[in-house]
């Protein structure tokens, strides 16, 4: 991604600082409302809720 | 080509990332919600290295199955993974390499599991087999205690929570010690405290450096070796004696809190080491 970018919050719409180097995949938290996001693509933007945590998630 | 898998790029795995771009090194990001293995075509032959970085173990754990069953080079292989990902299997691999670790009972059923628990002596703590920061872990004070909680893990669990893991409690003060080891080095470690017996930062410990001594690194080596080697995270807990024991072994290391505490570049040593391991390894078979 070339340049920041906002977005809202797909949960309480609060507008979210993209940083340039956001890639595909991160995992981002909303500022407002605490819920943990997801970059689902760069060109276009697009943010998602992340997926919630599995019994076989961890180390 | 080199691939590093992953589920999400958490902060580990975008400083994983950095250091590969700062090393000036390719690698593609394998996503493993979009990933498919056709068996009969081993259709992945591109890769000579992939650096596993699931946050699923089970994704994980079938992913380096297939892969390694292909001759592709993987940190960490399956049977680290294998033995990692399971308790059981990591205490069971320690004992048999006379690692040192807490007593621990195994038993299939409630009935043999209150047996195990009471020969033991209160308080114990049960853990499922599989699972990770700090989930479902049970202190047990009490016989009372014991009754309903092996009752309920039996009755609301899936079947591996009849799988009863059953571990001495071990009275520490208040911190465990997490040892990074990456290769034949340990190249830090941490101080995991909490006022909770449960100490995983994910569960809010809080964390402060602590200096690789001759017997920490000794252990953590010791540990790192029984499980198949690589790059692992091994906790460890001080007994009120002084004694270290080793109680976990991690194989999908997290340490976004401990670079800056420790003052290693955990995230490069990785990188090196996985850059190192699959070089050589591509060389064995020109």
């Amino acid at each position: 991604m070339g340049k920041s970018q906002q977005s809202p919050c797909p949960e309480c719409g609060f507008e979210i600082a993209i940083a340039a180097d956001t890639v595909k995949g991160e995992i981002l938290q909303c500022g407002d409302c605490g819920m943990e996001l997801e970059v689902i693509n760069i060109e276009p933007l697009e943010i998602a809720p992340a997926p919630e945590e599995e019994e076989d998630w961890g180390e | 080509m080199l691939g590093i898998l992953l589920s999400r790029v958490r902060v580990e795995e975008k400083l994983l990332l950095a250091a590969f771009k700062s090393r000036g090194t390719s690698v593609e990001i394998i996503d493993d919600r979009q990933i498919v293995f056709n068996l009969q075509e081993r259709n992945w032959q591109g890769f000579h290295g992939i650096l596993e970085r699931c946050i699923n173990h089970s994704r994980a754990l079938y992913a380096l199955r297939i892969f390694n069953d292909w001759g592709i080079p993987t940190v960490n292989c399956h049977e680290v993974a294998l033995v990692c990902g399971n308790k059981l299997e990591t205490t069971s691999a320690l004992v048999r390499n006379g690692v040192p670790v807490p007593r621990c009972r195994v038993a299939f059923t409630p009935e043999s599991a209150l047996q195990a628990i009471e020969d033991l002596g209160y308080p114990v703590v049960l853990k499922p087999a599989v699972g990770s920061w700090g989930r479902l872990l049970s202190k047990v004070n009490d016989r009372d205690a014991a009754e309903t909680i092996l009752e309920h893990k039996e009755v609301l669990g899936s079947y591996h929570h009849s799988i009863f893991y059953i571990q001495e409690y071990i009275d520490k003060p208040a911190r465990d010690i997490r040892s990074f080891v990456v290769g034949d080095e340990t190249v830090a470690a941490i101080y995991r405290y909490s006022d909770h017996w449960i100490t995983n930062t994910a569960r809010g410990g809080r964390v402060e450096n602590c200096p690789v001594t001759a017997e920490i690194n000794a252990l953590s080596l010791a540990a790192a070796e029984a499980v198949g080697g690589g790059v692992v995270a091994v906790d460890l807990l001080e007994t009120r004696d002084g004694q270290l024991l080793a109680n976990e072994v991690n194989y999908t290391m997290e340490f976004r809190n401990s670079i800056d505490i420790t003052g290693v570049d955990i995230p490069g040593a990785i990188v090196d080491y996985f850059i190192r391991v699959t070089a050589r390894k591509r060389d064995e078979h020109v």
